[in-house]
């Protein structure tokens, strides 16, 4: 069979779609569409599932299968797709608030499992869809209407979160970006287990220029760190760069140091001290800031070992018996008293 | 004082009384294996032939402090020689192994009923912490019961001195030596027991060497002692020919899912979160891979569910499972599948509430909860279990309506049909209905369009089109959606036919439902109405009172959404009807809402099944 050719339009759907004019969401659905597009992958064989918030309404504009479901619990319906049909491709489309507050629990789960779902989390750092209140990942002291004397909540840094959950695939990229964004869908698309990528999404009603520092022509030079494998993590045009100082990641100025001594990046480490030095690099968009991938590593899938474990069954005890089961506990049979059987 | 005693004397031949029925319970310590003991005792009963039924009773605990009252785990089987209902209500034979289990069971003991006690455990120390302030083997507390007082202890380290077990495991020993003493005292087969034993622990040959000693010590104790004067036999009961395996709720529950599945051809996935009383269904169907059988054990109730929706929605034959707490976390994800139109089993066990309540007790208090605990309009079929052997056969048909009728279904069992058991006359499995499922495989709309909420003209069903399916892309989700098209849609009349379609289909589903049949005296003034687990006592109610000459009439609901069409004719015809409820009147309330029917209720929120002469005497009272 010759693979299908796409273009983005192929993907799209007759629903109009309704974000607010300017929201990044809809660069990073272009920037979806397009990946899919390219891939040449038979279109029924992906699926869209999400929660909810404004991220949320992704598949319904997307020409796959799809579920839009409820608050934060994607990730286990995904899970359940997965896991009885590994041969499709699933997809999370999630929020900051979707993954990180209600939905946290399921997030960390199928990460620590490695079903093999791309999570892309949509991160614009407030809760969009009930318009306006601090999300878990706004920063510190945020107004907003449900903390007019500023948010007291300590933020997650999803990258640290994902990393301390031993998430195989880790990335990071902006929805600005569409080329480092759809990099980054084909790594995770390609790795076999869960990927996680943060998107850096802005939402212009709500929180307008939360990225600047890292989408600003000026600010993105001297702030955007990005990490390639088997390259020294500098930045600012090389002005800066990144060392190891007792296990801790720490920003230097190059001529300060040995280049020899610049962290070389590495996302296939098997232990993830080094990537989550990195993440810790940055407490959000606020200056020097990693993007790319963190971490690339592979583990069984969830869904390999079930199946396996399905397949080992059958083989050594034969296809399942109904009749055997249901007699396996003991019996016992009681004669008809009319016959001479008894 | 105690008329019964062992005795060195030389053994004389003990008379052998026959019965129709006996009701034997073993209690002791959590740690003194009395599950085991009562479950081996009633394999031994059904493979003999006997009609049973049993009622487990444990603590929460695992493991309660050694010796307390909370500690007291304890078996209660009833077995006879015609067809029975429940575990009966009063033991005739109480085996006791510490004060704890003696004080906590002494008051059901019926009078004149036998007592056999492990003497080693009644030391000052135990005494004390079952709160007696005097030996209740010496201060004539027992005076009225035939009592068997047998040093346990030092015989069974006697029994098993030459096993090579040692150290602590030595007294594990001991229910075997109770048991064999039992299977003496009423004319048990001992091979069964002896088997099981040596298969059961065949990879610690010297613990089944160990348990197999003490049980054949203490049956030898019953002989070469005379230990009682008088043993029991109970004959074989005249059951429906056919052949049987004794079996309890969880496991035929779980047996129906795996038979739904090779039925329907759809693969099992059971999403779920392990809660009492509901992990055993969990633990059986987890041993079964081999039927392609996917078991998911989430990181909450929610993912539990979640998953079986991601499931269903991918194409298997997707169940969750829990009890009442589990279900109230599920149930927003109950109304979206409800919302979606995918098929999913639900399976509440339900226990003892509210909230922690008593995990290890039996109540049927979720009923409303089940009927309306959703948000928003979302009537789902609710399907309630009677009995342990009627489990696999509701879990099919459970199963038959979720998919035929692309709907969540609810299916009820409660702790006393998960873990009591009675024998199962084993259907003939070729003979059962296969479950149809027909997956969209092309488009139903013009230009190649699929809609995916185009209802089918008998069902209402919307199609059930599989990810992977090519042509058939299409996106669902909790909103609301457009009839046929299924796109979003906030329209307001669109919202009252979706609403209204959503309702219909799942009344529509009383067409399936077979008309209720009376059980009884049809002209009878008084209509007992009962569901789920309380059918055993209630029929069994009914047949006393006839006995003594009453007339009653039984109906029993496994359907409780819809209900069966002619129940509310049965309702009218009688003068009278009683429903009897473990809760505080759930059906009564729902029976007088939707018929108008002056429904008198029998309630109890014990964490135990009724007696059956409870019922017996609300039905004499309602009738005189
Ligand atoms: S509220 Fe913000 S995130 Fe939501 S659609 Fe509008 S701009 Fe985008």
């Amino acid at each position: 069979m010759t693979a299908p050719s796409y273009t983005r339009a192929d993907f799209q759907t007759d629903q109009e779609v309704r974000w607010c004019p300017g929201c990044g969401d809809y660069t990073i659905l272009a920037s979806v569409q397009q990946f899919l597009a390219g891939l040449g992958r038979p279109r029924e064989e992906f699926v869209f599932v999400s929660g909810i918030g404004c991220a949320s309404r992704f598949p319904y504009y997307m020409n796959t299968y799809g579920m839009h479901s409820i608050h934060g619990r994607a990730p286990a319906i995904a899970s359940g797709i997965v896991a009885t049909n590994p041969n499709l491709s699933v997809w999370v489309i999630t929020g900051d608030g979707d993954a990180l507050s209600i939905g946290g629990n399921h997030l960390i789960h199928v990460l620590r499992r490695n079903v093999n779902m791309k999570i892309l989390l949509f991160n614009n750092q407030i809760y969009g869809l009930t318009k306006g209140q601090y999300s878990p990942t706004s920063e510190a002291g945020k107004t907003t209407k449900s903390s007019p004397y500023g948010s007291i909540d300590y933020p997650f840094n999803p990258v640290s979160l994902a990393l301390g959950a031993e998430a195989t695939f880790v990335a990071r990229t902006l929805d600005m970006d569409r080329n480092h964004t759809q990099s980054l869908l084909q790594a995770a698309y390609e790795h076999e287990g869960s990927a996680f990528i943060e998107i850096y999404q802005n939402c212009n009603v709500f929180n307008d220029k939360a990225f600047i520092q890292l989408t600003g022509k000026e600010e993105r030079v001297h702030n955007r760190i990005d990490l390639e494998d088997g390259k020294p993590v500098v930045f600012d045009e090389g002005a800066k760069a990144v060392v190891l100082r007792d296990g801790q990641a720490t920003i230097v100025d190059s001529s300060t140091v040995d280049p020899g001594a610049i962290l070389v990046h590495d996302s296939t480490r098997p232990d993830p001290a080094i990537a989550f030095a990195l993440s810790r690099l940055s407490h959000g968009p606020y200056g020097p800031t990693p993007l790319g991938i963190f971490r690339n590593v592979s583990r069984p899938t969830y869904e390999s070992q079930l199946n396996a474990q399905v397949e080992a069954a059958k083989e050594k005890r034969g296809e399942g018996d109904l009749a055997a089961l249901i007699a396996s506990q003991g019996t016992w049979t009681v004669k008809d008293p009319s016959s001479n059987g008894g | 004082m105690a008329d019964e005693i062992a005795t060195a004397e030389p053994p004389t031949t003990a008379k052998t009384e026959t019965l129709d029925k006996v009701v034997i319970r073993f209690a002791g310590d959590s740690g003194d294996g009395m599950q085991v003991a009562g479950s081996r005792f009633t394999d031994a009963s059904a493979l003999f032939g006997n009609d049973l039924a049993t009622l487990p009773s444990f603590p929460a605990e695992i493991r309660a402090p050694a010796g307390t009252l909370p500690g007291v785990s304890s078996f209660q089987v009833q077995i006879a020689d015609f067809d029975i209902l429940t575990a009966g209500d009063e033991p005739d034979c109480l085996v006791a192994m510490n004060p704890a289990a003696l004080k906590k069971n002494l008051k059901d003991l019926r009078q004149g009923g036998t007592l056999v006690i492990n003497t080693n455990a009644f030391d000052e120390r135990n005494l004390a912490k079952a709160g007696y302030d005097s030996n209740p083997i010496e201060d004539g507390t027992l005076e009225g019961f035939r009592v068997i007082e047998v040093p346990m202890d030092e015989l069974t380290q006697e029994a098993v001195k030459n096993t090579g077990v040692s150290g602590r495991s030595v007294l594990r020993s001991k229910n075997f030596f109770a048991l064999g003493l039992l299977a003496w005292l009423f004319h048990r087969p001992t091979e069964p027991t002896i088997e099981w034993a040596r298969k059961k622990f065949a990879r610690t040959p010297e613990v089944a060497e160990a348990n197999v000693a003490a049980f054949q010590a203490g049956y030898t104790f019953g002989e070469a002692t005379e230990a009682a004067k008088i043993t029991f036999e109970v004959k074989p009961a005249a059951l429906q020919p056919g052949t049987y395996t004794n079996i309890n709720g969880n496991m035929a529950l779980a047996w129906g899912l795996i038979a739904a599945s090779q039925l329907s051809g759809l693969p099992l996935f059971y999403g779920t979160y392990p809660i009492t009383p509901a992990s055993d269904i969990l633990h059986e169907l987890a041993r079964h891979k081999h039927f392609g059988v996917r078991t998911f054990q989430a990181e909450d109730e929610i993912a539990g569910v979640g998953s079986a929706i991601g499931a269903a929605f991918a194409g298997s034959l997707a169940v969750t499972g829990s009890s009442g707490p589990g279900i109230a976390l599920k149930s927003e994800a109950i109304s979206m599948a409800f919302m979606m139109e995918l098929p999913l089993i639900v399976v509440n066990v339900q226990r003892a509430g509210p909230s922690t309540g008593m995990p290890t007790k039996p109540e049927q208090s979720d009923l409303l909860f089940s009927l309306y605990g959703r948000h928003g309009e979302s009537p789902i079929p609710v399907l309630a279990i009677a009995s342990p052997s009627d489990a696999f056969e509701l879990t099919i048909e459970a199963a038959r309506i979720a998919v035929k009728y692309m709907t969540p279904v609810l299916l009820l069992s409660d702790n006393q049909v998960a873990n009591g058991s009675e024998p199962w006359m084993l259907p003939d499995v070729s003979s059962l209905d296969p479950i149809d499922v027909a997956f969209a495989k092309h488009a139903n709309g013009r230009n190649g369009t699929f809609l995916p909420y185009m209802r089918d003209i008998d069902t209402f069903a919307r199609p059930w089109a599989l990810p992977g399916t090519p042509g058939l892309e299409h996106r669902i989700g909790g909103l609301e959606k457009e009839a046929i098209t299924g796109n979003v849609s906030y329209d307001p009349a669109n919202h009252q036919l979706m609403t209204d379609s959503r309702a219909w289909k799942v009344a529509n589903i009383v067409n399936d439902i077979p008309d209720l049949e009376v059980a009884g005296d049809e002209d009878a003034d008084i209509l007992v109405l009962g569901w789920g687990s309380t059918f055993g006592s209630i029929r069994a109610a009914a047949r006393r009172v006839r006995l003594e000459g009453g007339k009653v009439a039984t109906v029993h609901l496994r359907h409780l959404n819809p209900m069966p069409q002619n129940l509310g004719d049965l309702l009218h015809r009688y003068e009278k009807v009683l429903i009897p409820e473990l809760n505080t009147g759930q059906l009564r309330k729902v029976i007088r809402a939707e018929y108008l029917v002056d429904a008198k209720g029998l309630n109890k929120i014990a964490g135990e099944p009724f007696k059956i002469s409870e019922i017996t005497e609300k039905i004499v009272e309602m009738t005189k």
